[in-house]
């Protein structure tokens, strides 16, 4: 089972005097991913925690622009290679990948387990495959980069991988280039580039959203096949609960930066204890629901990076921002508590309230 | 083992028939376009006046001719002739040479004949294959040059951004395209040439005197390079920064590559396709001749034949000029098309 590691959140500024050594086989502490622009400084990811172990699933969900692509970013270390001229981003915190700690790593040594050790599935598998090479040539390179082998070596490996992941005619496709495939061909091709080296994590920036639907199934089961083969741990980012259902262990929802809610994929499905997660759950189509009856979005937008609304976040949008007794929701920001059993939400509603809530108001509608 | 197939069924790899029938389009493309561009040269030196009113005859000899003499040009030229007969004839000159007859009088034109000056009395390609060579050792030298700046000055400008290098490099690119060859061209000439005694200011070819030839290009070339180089730095500059948030760069990254290669094979590689696009067109158009250039430094190229002619109306030999920069503009851009090939698998397609 997952460990959540809790931050004094409260203590903005102060250093996490944390020296516990690290337990798990990836520790995020109470990560920080700031980029200064012209108008402000953009906390895209602000004081966030969590750990995974190996063979586990973590399904990190939020909206866009919640900060969960930018905290994969953050792990693989790829904020602070080639920022040419750029604001560089910066980060702060603590990311523990089997016993060492990445954000102080030299960057050489953080490049050196890119691909190796920690590798990443992007969103659109087009514009993340170079056209200019052949899927076979991106293949060897990426096993080349970690693996002292000869080309050859390297080909076979890379034909074995295209077949693993189900492509017909390895052997040959292994020449094709990314525009000879199609979408769904193209994310294999991604996720056998991904698997070349045996990784232990594995990251997916939304791996299936810019698919057709058919073969978004069709790469979800791929991925749950081969982590159970490889025994990695995988992090698996998306807006669409549908697919964390599907995959993941363990859920973090994230909102403006932070994490507002995490437990396992029962808890946060069955006794969802945020506002925010029952929006979420509240506007995802379900095939059993009667065609009239309509979903219920998240009122209002998401809220600015530059300036994170004071006390919890999601305060403006929430419908239920004024049951906690004064002005609380507005002006403290809520912790991460427990709510029994490993279930964590940052919500001031007492647990009485909430209970009451989603018993009366919200379960009945989903 | 999960067997389930993508839907649909792209075609298989572009293998070398692929290749093969790609050369042939694109050089039958191309043989098309240069006739197309005859026939556009027929047509203005030709079709055109003879709509208008204009005796040919008059634009080929100049005004001050007897009439006597119009009448043999007229022969000559098979003025009289249907037009197919004459576009024959211009055709068969080209391809395989021509003679002008009149009575009693007879000019051979061996092909390829672009035309005959009956004013200079010589036929045009001999002059122009003389004055080629130096207008193609012009833009060839330059073009080396502006290259390795050009590019050079933009990759490591990209790379840091907002630096005083990239400040102080981009100030000096934007002065280069604003700045006129006559003022960047006169310029160096009074400073290296006439000031400091450093180069040549004449040009001698390169057969009779390798360092004389040198020394009488080098500012040639580096006023070109000068004025091109800013383009091309600004070019690549501009593209290298769109590159490097390329999506393929970030994959190449998330695999471990080292920066040095990112940059050099994955960036390097996608940046290369514009310039080599632009390239293409400006070598071509420099055939034409670099006029300014070659004036300023008393290059005895095509640029400087074509503000000759011009001025002294010799129409043979403006005809075989355009000639010759259309026909070099088409056969840059099939080298072009043919480097796309090479470079971009998703062209061979097309």
């Amino acid at each position: 089972m997952t460990e959540l590691h809790k931050t004094g959140a409260s203590a903005v500024g102060e250093p996490v005097a944390d020296a516990r050594p690290p337990r798990s086989f990836l520790e995020v502490r109470d990560l920080q991913v700031h980029f200064p622009t012209e108008d402000g400084l953009v906390k895209s990811v602000d004081g966030l925690s969590f750990s995974l172990e190996k063979g586990k699933t973590l399904g990190i969900v939020g909206e866009s622009g919640s900060g969960k692509s930018v905290t994969s970013l953050g792990i693989m270390g790829l904020h602070t290679v080639g920022q040419y001229g750029r604001q560089k981003a910066r980060l702060s915190g603590e990311i523990w990948l089997e016993g060492k700690e990445l954000l102080s790593a030299e960057p050489d040594e953080v490049r050196r387990l890119r691909g190796r050790e920690m590798a990443m599935i992007f969103q659109d598998p087009l514009s993340a495959l170079h056209p200019y090479f052949t899927i076979g040539h991106q293949i060897v390179e990426a096993y080349r980069v970690h693996n002292d082998v000869d080309k050859k070596t390297a080909h076979k490996r890379a034909v074995e991988l295209l077949d693993r992941v189900g492509i017909p005619q390895p052997d040959e496709r292994v020449n094709s280039y990314p525009h000879e495939f199609s979408g769904g061909m193209r994310q294999r091709a991604m996720i056998a580039m991904s698997l070349v080296n045996n990784p232990e994590l594995l990251i997916a920036d939304e791996p299936t959203t810019a698919l057709d639907v058919t073969v978004q199934a069709q790469i979800l089961d791929l991925i749950r096949d081969l982590q159970k083969e490889f025994g990695s741990a995988v992090i698996i980012i998306t807006h669409d609960l549908g697919v964390v259902a599907e995959l993941a262990d363990d859920i973090l929802v994230m909102y403006g930066g932070r994490c507002i809610e995490y437990g396992t994929a029962e808890q946060v499905f069955y006794e969802p204890q945020h506002p925010y997660t029952w929006g979420l759950l509240g506007s995802m189509p379900r095939i059993d629901r009667a065609q009239s009856e309509r979903l219920i979005p998240v009122k209002g937008s998401p809220p600015s990076l530059i300036n994170i609304p004071d006390g919890c976040a999601f305060n403006p949008r929430c419908p239920y921002a004024d049951v906690p007794k004064g002005d609380v929701t507005r002006t403290e920001r809520p912790r991460l508590r427990d709510v029994g059993g490993g279930h964590k939400s940052a919500c001031h509603m007492d647990q009485a309230d909430r209970e009451r809530i989603w018993n009366e108001e919200i379960a009945p509608k989903l | 083992m999960n067997s389930s197939k993508t839907s649909g069924s792209p075609p298989g790899p572009a293998g070398p028939e692929a290749v093969l029938t790609y050369l042939i389009r694109r050089l039958f493309a191309v043989v098309v376009m240069l006739i197309v561009v005859m026939l556009a040269v027929f047509g203005i030196f030709f079709l055109i006046p003879k709509w208008t009113g204009v005796d040919p005859a008059t634009m080929f000899v100049g005004k001050q001719a007897d009439a006597a003499a119009l009448e043999g040009i007229r022969e000559k030229l098979g003025l009289g002739d249907p037009i197919l007969v004459q576009l024959f004839e211009f055709f068969k000159g080209i391809l395989v040479g021509r003679d002008y007859v009149s009575a009693g009088d007879t000019i051979h034109c061996s092909a390829p004949c672009f035309g005959y000056s009956f004013k200079t009395e010589q036929a045009i390609w001999p002059v122009l294959a003389d004055r080629l060579p130096v207008t193609l050792q012009l833009a060839a030298g330059a073009a080396v040059i502006w290259l390795l700046i050009g590019l050079t000055a933009g990759v490591v400008s990209a790379l840091r951004r907002g630096s005083i290098w990239d400040r102080m490099t981009m100030s000096l690119a934007l002065s280069g395209v604003s700045l006129p060859i006559y003022f960047t061209g006169l310029l160096s000439l009074a400073i290296f040439s006439y000031g400091l005694g450093l180069v040549s200011n004449e040009y001698t070819p390169m057969t009779e005197n390798f360092p004389s030839w040198f020394s009488g290009m080098i500012l040639p070339w580096l006023t070109l390079a000068f004025l091109f180089g800013a383009m091309y730095a600004r070019l690549t500059r501009a593209t290298m920064l769109e590159v490097m948030g390329e999506d393929y760069i970030r994959t190449a990254r998330a695999k471990g590559v080292r920066e040095p290669i990112v940059i050099r094979k994955h960036a390097m590689r996608s940046t290369m396709t514009p310039i080599i696009t632009l390239l293409g067109v400006d070598l071509g158009a420099l055939m034409g001749g670099a006029i300014l250039t070659e004036t300023t430094f008393s290059l005895p190229g095509l640029g400087q034949a074509v503000l000759k002619a011009i001025s002294e109306k010799d129409l043979p030999l403006i005809l075989g000029v355009t000639l010759i920069t259309a026909s070099a503009v088409v056969v840059a851009n099939l080298i072009v098309d043919l480097l796309y090939g090479v470079i971009d698998p998703r062209v061979r397609l097309a």
